[in-house]
């Protein structure tokens, strides 16, 4: 029993609303709630925090309820950690690059290594498209529409 | 009132057909065409990411420019559905059942030409409903107090969220979030730092642009990576002159097309029911009536015509509350009074009468855009065909150096494409527990005016929390919470009742291993 239940989505959904729900019933109480008539800041919140727990709590129970999917997983089947990671990595580079070195490098790193994420891409013609992309993009940005951000910079 | 009408959009064509104007328009329906057409881009990622380019420019071309992206990615959502059997859109998953077939019959061309005709039908509709319904909602919303905005928004927020795709418990545990989010930020009226996390940079609250690019660009970017099949493009070989329907199918195609239209215009006048659910609605009416409903899948031009003049209908008919009440339906619509806002425009029934350049020059620009949709469509046939072939894997590092640079621009910050990139990790999270992330974005936009209308009420009323169904006082606000009710009540008798009727034969259609970019 408990061990279905540990596969099914809606135990983690459920459980995930209920915790955030609880989280913030508990952090708006710190701030003034007020009276109906003259509501403090921390009010609305309390509300929606107690409506987000029983939220949960149903979803939760639907959980308990319904059988489990024939091909329930909360990870999709195959993995894409290689794609995930290169989606994540691509913006980080650009906030790091782009604070140190300017646009250009932080445009190329971004298209550069998040085009690595494809199962079927090549470093060539990840390069390539990073190239690609960069200078026109560049171009755009900092000629055509005055962007604040220089295309190269040494920012140590 | 019909000539006052008449009049208004006459001042609306001279909006929108100045110079500027007109070319914000076409830069709009282009780009929109060319995502809808892209497989795996979606407008709701791709308004997201022109929303801070439009910073610097005047408030009309900017509306004009992100509504054409829009009405733009209906025309090209068909042509990926109907040619290469890949529901891209969720509004033209059904457009795949009859059209792929017409296709392979070598059709193709004749269901294209059936969609231009009919999109331009059911637009022209939906935009004829939009002059003549909104002024009158206009003037019944203008009467509302804080009590009646507040139903009235509680109305939307619950037909918003449980009335689009996937589970209602979830769509409404979204909106909430999304709520929740719009509060981050300081008080509007102490001043005290909510859910900020003691980071100063969360004191103006969450940058719209880095939640819709967080849900909308990364997370679907880390749904889709690796997932697209190679395109098959072995019969879109199509040239303007296949375009041209027989005459038998022209006069098949005209019952169907105004049904079509006029389902549409219905369901756009409830919030959250838009294209999509309008598209399956009058698909499963068309197949109803018809003689030979066996015939239906195997490639009947009926079955183009009928979901796509739905579709556009609807599209046209979703801006009638987002302009008119300050409602929006969906999270599209969230995006455009989300613009709005930016551009230091309070939307509301106000909206009208303040800013008639901006919603009378909308309007006129609707059938400006269409019209320059059919001169894209038809003689460019051939160019959008090729669009199809550009794989995946060139496209969303592309589009994540628009996400990047896009969030950046909205405050010249590096932490705004910090922020970009935890909500989108969050995204990826709720899309893998099965949550449509698209409520957020409607929780989010309504969510302060929502707290402020309901704060004043409270304090109208002296804190006695039954003024909202006070029926006496305020009818109308009463109306809209029984709506509300009355909307929960059969949601739960219809899943109750029978509770795998209705949703598998909607969720087969739209199949899995094709991606479809989040949209209500």
């Amino acid at each position: 029993m408990f061990q279905t239940l540990l596969r099914k989505r809606d135990f983690y959904s459920g459980g995930l609303m209920t915790l955030l729900g609880a989280g913030v019933t508990l952090d708006s109480s710190t701030y003034e709630v007020g009276s109906l008539t003259h509501m403090g800041p921390g009010m609305f919140p309390l509300m929606l925090g107690v409506v987000l727990t029983f939220i949960g709590v149903l979803i939760f129970g639907t959980a308990l309820v319904t059988p489990l999917g024939e091909d329930e997983h909360i990870l999709p089947r195959q993995k894409e950690w290689r794609g995930w990671f290169c989606i994540i990595a691509g913006p980080v580079l650009f906030i790091i690059f782009g604070h140190y070195f300017g646009m250009a490098p932080a445009t190329f790193m971004c298209v550069f290594v998040s085009a690595l994420g494809d199962r079927t891409s090549t470093l060539l013609g990840s390069v390539l498209l990073g190239l690609a992309i960069t200078i026109p993009g560049c171009a755009l940005f900092s000629l055509v529409l005055h962007l604040p951000f220089p295309i190269f910079r040494w920012g140590f | 009132m019909v000539t006052t009408a008449l009049t208004d959009l006459w001042f609306g064509f001279g909006v929108a057909l100045e110079p500027h104007n007109l070319m914000w328009c076409f830069i709009g329906v282009l780009v929109g065409n060319m995502v809808g057409v892209l497989p795996g881009m979606g407008p709701l990622a791709t308004i997201s990411i022109l929303l801070p380019l439009t910073f610097g420019i005047p408030p009309v071309g900017a509306i004009l420019m992100l509504s054409g992206v829009f009405y733009g990615a209906q025309y090209g959502g068909a042509i990926c559905s109907i040619l290469l059997n890949l529901p891209c859109h969720p509004p033209h998953a059904v457009t795949c059942l009859d059209g792929f077939p017409l296709t392979k019959q070598g059709r193709g061309g004749a269901a294209l030409g059936i969609t231009v005709i009919s999109s331009f039908v059911g637009a022209s509709w939906g935009i004829t409903e939009m002059i003549f319904l909104a002024p009158v909602l206009v003037t019944v919303a203008l009467k509302f107090g804080p009590a009646e905005i507040c139903s009235l928004m509680l109305l939307g927020l619950l037909a918003g969220s449980t009335l689009a795709r996937g589970s209602p418990l979830k769509g409404v545990a979204m909106t909430v979030c999304g709520l929740l989010i719009g509060i981050v930020g300081s008080d509007i009226e102490t001043g005290t730092p909510r859910f900020t996390f003691g980071i100063p940079n969360l004191f103006d609250g969450v940058e719209i642009v880095a939640l819709a690019l967080g849900l909308f660009g990364i997370a679907e970017f880390m749904k889709s990576v690796n997932q697209l099949s190679e395109v098959d493009t072995k019969y879109t070989k199509v040239t303007f002159k296949d375009l041209r329907p027989t005459k038998d199918e022209l006069r098949r195609s005209w019952g169907a097309m105004f049904r079509g239209t006029i389902i549409g215009s219905l369901c756009a006048l409830i919030p959250g029911t838009g294209p999509t659910i309008a598209s399956f609605i009058s698909y499963a009416t068309e197949k109803k009536i018809s003689k030979t409903p066996e015939k239906f899948g195997t490639g009947m031009i009926e079955g183009v015509a009928c979901p796509e003049a739905s579709t556009h209908s609807s599209v046209q008919g979703d801006f009638i509350p987002t302009m008119s009440l300050g409602i929006p339906g969906d999270a599209v619509m969230a995006l455009i009074l989300g613009a709005l806002m930016i551009q230091g425009i309070v939307p509301g029934p106000q909206l009208i009468s303040e800013h008639p350049d901006i919603f009378w020059g909308l309007v006129a620009s609707f059938w400006i855009g269409n019209i320059m949709l059919v001169v894209l469509n038809v003689p460019m046939i051939g160019l959008w065909v090729k669009l199809l072939a550009i794989p995946y894997k060139y496209l969303y590092p592309s589009a994540l150096f628009f996400v990047c640079i896009g969030v950046y621009s909205t405050g010249n910050d590096m932490f705004q494409v910090g922020e970009t990139i935890v909500i989108g990790l969050i995204g990826y999270v709720l899309l893998l527990l099965d949550f449509h992330p698209a409520p957020i974005l409607l929780g989010f936009v309504l969510g302060p005016r929502f707290e402020e209308n309901f704060r004043r009420a409270m304090l109208i009323s002296r804190g006695d929390s039954l003024v909202f169904i006070d029926i006496k006082n305020h009818p109308i606000s009463a109306f809209f919470i029984f709506l509300a009710a009355l909307l929960i009540v059969v949601q739960l008798y219809v899943r109750l009742r029978r509770p795998k009727a209705l949703i598998p034969e909607l969720e087969m259609n739209a199949k899995p291993n094709n991606i479809a970019p989040v949209e209500p």
